[in-house]
C-alpha cells in the first residue's frame, strides 16, 4: 500500500463482500420458491425475497466500485484521500441504508408511508428516506474523490472514472420522478436502469479494468490510456441510444423499434473491445505479475461480459425478437449473466488484486480463489444456459401457441430444478471466494520451481 | 492503434461524440414524452383513482412477482393485458368485481402452485387497482403482448 488512505477500500469491500453472500443466498431462496412454490409463502413472499436478492446485488456492486475508487484514486492521483473521515461516515450511512431496506422490506413496516414505506417499482423498491440518504452518500463520496483528483495528477484512468461515478448519482436522480403516467414512468425508469449498466457503469468497469491492466501487464500507460478512450467512446455512442430497446412495447413512439434495434446492436462493440483489450495487454505485457487469481478474473470478466451482456443481449435485442421474448425468462437469463460477468466479475477482481495488498502481504491464497473463479463462472454459465432453454420453451408456448401463463410454467419444472442446482453450486463458489480472500495465511498448494515470480505491485 | 489515432484525439471524440448522442436522446425523450401524454396513452383519462391505483400497485410490490408491459418479475402472468383476458376491459364494475373475487380467494394454499399472497385491500382499493390495470391495458403498446395469454 503506497498511501495509507487506500485502507479505507478495505472496509467496503468487507461489507460489499458480506452483502455478496446474502445476495446469492437470497436469490438461492429464490431459486428454491420455484422448485416447491409453498416455501414461506405466507411469511416472506417470493416478491420480498427478490427485492432482496436484486437490491442487494445493486448496493454490494456500488460499494465494491465506491472502494475502488478508493484504492485506485490514491496512487492515480499520487496523493492520500481528500477526507477518510467522511469516506467512513458515508459508508455508514450506506450501512444504516441497507439495514433500514431489509427491515423494512421484510416485515412490511409503513406501508403506504410515502417517506418510510417502500417503493414498489422494480430495483427501486427503498423507502424515499433511504434514496435521500444514497444521495447524500454520493455527495459525500462525489466530493471527496473530486476533491482529490483535482489536487494531484490527472490519468485518463481517473477522469474516466470520475465521469462514470459522477454519472451514476445523476442518473440516480430519475428515481426520484416518478409520474402518475405508467408509460412516463416507465420510460424515466430506464434513465436509471438502463443508463447505468449500459452506460456509466461501463466507463467504471473499462476504467478499472484499464488500472489492472496497467498493474498486471506492464504495458505502457499511453496504450492502456487510448484503448480506455476508444472503449468508452463507444460505450457511450452505442449506449444512450441503445435505451431504445425498452421502448418498444410501453406506450413510446414506434421510432424507438428502428433506432433501438440499430445502436443496442452496436453495443456489443464496447463488450468485444474490453474482451480483445484484457488479452492484448497479457499478450503484449512483459510483466510476470504474481497475482495470478486477479488476472483471471480480469480475463474472466470481459469474457463473462461479452457472453452475458453483448453476445445473449444481442439475442433478444432486435425488435422482431424482442416482440416473443420480452419478458420471459430468457430475459433472466440474460441479466443474470450479463451481471455477473460484467459487474460482479469485475468486483471480485479488484478485490483479488488488492486485498493482499491492503492486507501487506503476498498473494497467497491464489489456488482457492481460482476454483471459486470456476465455481462461480461454471455456475452462472449453466442458470443462464438453463434459463434460456426455459425461456424459449416459454417464448414459443406461450407467445407462439398462446397457451395459458401458468400451464407453461409447470412444464418448465425440470429448468428451474436445474438452475437451483447451479444456484448451489454459485453459493458454494461465493463462500470459498470470500473464505479465500480472509482466512488463508499462506498458499495451499506450493507453487512449481519454474514459477519464477517479479515482485508485487 | 498508436500511429492512427493520438490519445489526445481518442478522448476528444469520445467528448463531443457523448455529447451529440446526449443531445440527440434529450430531444427524443422530450418527443417521446408528449406522445405519450398526447397520443399512446390519451384513450382512457388518466383519473385520481387510476394515480391510486398505480400508488396500490407499488406499495405492494405487485412487480416483484408479475409483469407490466413485460417488464418486472417472471414468477407470475402478465398484467398488462388481464382486464382483456378476463373480458372486462370495457366495464370498470365487472373488472372491479372480479378483481375482488380474485383478491379475496389469495392464497390459494394448493401444494405445489404458486401462491400469491393476500393483500387486505379495501374497495376503493381494489377499484383503483381494477381502472389502473384498465388504464394500463388501454395504452398503445405497438401490439405487444403477441396474444391474450400476455
Ligand atoms: C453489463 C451490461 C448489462 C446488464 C447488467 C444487463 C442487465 C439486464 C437486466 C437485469 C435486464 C432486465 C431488466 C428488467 O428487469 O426488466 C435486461 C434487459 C434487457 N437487456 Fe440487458 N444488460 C446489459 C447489457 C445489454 C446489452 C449490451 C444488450 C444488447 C445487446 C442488452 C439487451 C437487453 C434487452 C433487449 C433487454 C430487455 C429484455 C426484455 O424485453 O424483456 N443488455 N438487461
Ligand atoms: C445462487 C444463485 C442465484 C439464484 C438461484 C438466483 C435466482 C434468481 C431468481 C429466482 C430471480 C427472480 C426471477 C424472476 O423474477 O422470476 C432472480 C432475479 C435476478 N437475479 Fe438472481 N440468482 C442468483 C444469483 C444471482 C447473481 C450472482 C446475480 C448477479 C450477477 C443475480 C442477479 C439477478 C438479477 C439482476 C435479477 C433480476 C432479473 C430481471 O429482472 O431480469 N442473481 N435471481
Ligand atoms: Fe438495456
Amino acid at each position: 500500500m503506497k498511501y495509507e488512505s487506500q485502507k479505507i477500500a478495505y472496509a467496503y469491500f468487507l461489507v460489499a463482500m458480506i452483502l455478496f453472500v446474502v445476495q446469492v443466498s437470497g436469490g438461492l431462496l429464490a431459486g428454491w420458491i420455484y422448485v416447491s412454490p409453498n416455501t414461506l409463502s405466507e411469511i416472506v413472499p417470493f416478491n420480498v425475497v427478490r427485492m432482496l436478492h436484486t437490491n442487494s446485488l445493486v448496493v454490494w456492486l456500488l460499494l465494491g466500485f465506491f472502494g475502488a475508487a478508493y484504492f485506485v484514486i490514491p496512487e492515480e492521483a499520487e496523493r492520500e484521500i481528500h477526507s477518510p473521515k467522511l469516506a467512513y461516515l458515508q459508508l455508514a450511512i450506506l450501512v444504516l441504508g441497507t439495514a433500514g431496506v431489509v427491515v423494512t422490506y421484510l416485515f412490511d413496516l409503513f406501508n403506504g408511508n410515502l417517506l418510510l414505506g417502500k417503493d414498489g417499482r422494480e430495483f427501486l423498491e427503498q423507502p424515499l428516506w433511504v434514496k435521500v440518504g444514497i444521495v447524500v452518500a454520493a455527495l459525500m463520496f462525489l466530493y471527496n474523490i473530486s476533491m482529490t483528483v483535482l489536487a494531484g495528477r490527472k490519468t485518463a484512468i481517473t477522469n474516466v472514472l470520475l465521469i462514470g461515478l459522477w454519472g451514476i448519482a445523476i442518473f440516480f436522480l430519475f428515481a426520484f420522478y416518478n409520474p402518475h403516467n405508467l408509460s412516463l414512468d416507465k420510460m424515466y425508469w430506464w434513465y436509471v436502469v438502463h443508463l447505468w449498466v449500459e452506460g456509466v457503469w461501463e466507463l467504471v468497469m473499462a476504467s478499472i479494468l484499464a488500472y489492472l491492466m496497467l498493474k498486471l501487464t506492464g504495458v505502457d500507460r499511453e496504450i492502456v490510456e487510448k484503448w480506455l478512450y476508444v472503449i468508452v467512446a463507444t460505450s457511450l455512442f452505442t449506449g444512450i441510444l441503445g435505451t431504445g430497446h425498452h421502448y418498444y412495447w410501453i406506450g413510446t413512439p414506434g421510432y424507438w423499434q428502428w433506432i433501438g434495434s440499430i445502436f443496442s446492436s452496436l453495443e456489443v462493440i464496447p463488450f468485444f473491445l474490453m474482451m480483445v483489450f484484457s488479452f492484448v495487454m497479457v499478450w503484449k505485457g512483459s510483466r510476470d505479475h504474481p497475482n495470478k487469481a486477479a488476472l483471471l478474473w480480469s480475463l474472466g470478466t470481459t469474457t463473462l461480459a461479452f457472453f452475458g451482456a453483448g453476445v445473449w443481449g444481442f439475442m433478444h435485442t432486435l425488435h422482431g425478437v424482442n416482440y416473443y421474448t420480452h419478458g420471459t425468462q430468457i430475459t433472466a437469463a440474460h441479466g443474470h449473466l450479463a451481471f455477473f460477468g460484467a459487474y460482479v466479475s469485475l468486483n471480485l477482481a479488484i478485490f483479488t488484486y488488492a486485498f493482499p495488498i491492503l492486507k501487506n502481504r503476498d498473494p497467497y491464497n491464489q489456488v482457492l480463489n481460482m476454483s471459486s473463479f470456476w465455481l462461480m463462472s461454471g455456475g452462472m454459465a449453466f442458470m443462464t444456459f438453463v434459463l434460456t432453454f426455459a425461456g424459449t420453451v416459454q417464448t414459443h408456448l406461450q407467445r407462439v401457441m398462446g397457451q395459458n401463463y401458468m400451464e407453461v410454467q409447470d412444464q418448465l419444472s425440470i429448468f428451474y430444478l436445474m438452475r437451483f442446482g447451479a444456484g448451489v453450486a454459485v453459493v458454494l463458489g461465493a463462500v470459498l471466494f470470500v473464505f479465500a480472500i480472509l482466512v488463508p495465511k499462506r498458499e495451499v498448494v506450493a507453487p512449481g520451481p519454474d514459477a519464477k515470480l517479479s515482485p508485487a505491485e | 492503434m498508436r500511429e492512427v489515432m493520438t490519445k489526445a484525439m481518442a478522448r476528444n471524440i469520445f467528448y463531443g461524440g457523448s455529447i451529440f448522442f446526449i443531445l440527440i436522446f434529450l430531444g427524443l425523450t422530450i418527443h417521446s414524452h408528449l406522445y405519450i401524454v398526447n397520443t399512446s396513452t390519451a384513450a382512457t383519462p388518466l383519473t385520481d383513482s387510476v394515480a391510486r391505483g398505480k400508488r396500490v400497485w407499488e406499495r405492494h410490490a405487485c412487480i416483484n412477482c408479475h409483469t407490466l408491459h413485460g417488464e418486472g418479475a417472471y414468477f407470475a402472468p402478465e398484467v398488462g393485458n388481464v382486464m382483456t383476458r378476463w373480458g372486462v376491459v370495457e366495464k370498470p364494475d365487472d373488472a372491479f368485481e372480479t378483481l375482488k373475487g380474485w383478491i379475496e380467494a389469495q392464497p390459494t394454499g394448493i401444494a405445489g402452485r404458486r401462491q400469491m399472497p393476500r393483500f387486505h385491500l379495501t374497495d376503493e382499493e381494489i377499484r383503483d387497482l381494477a381502472n389502473f390495470l384498465i388504464w394500463a391495458d388501454k395504452t398503445d403498446t405497438k401490439g405487444w403482448p403477441p396474444n391474450d395469454a400476455g
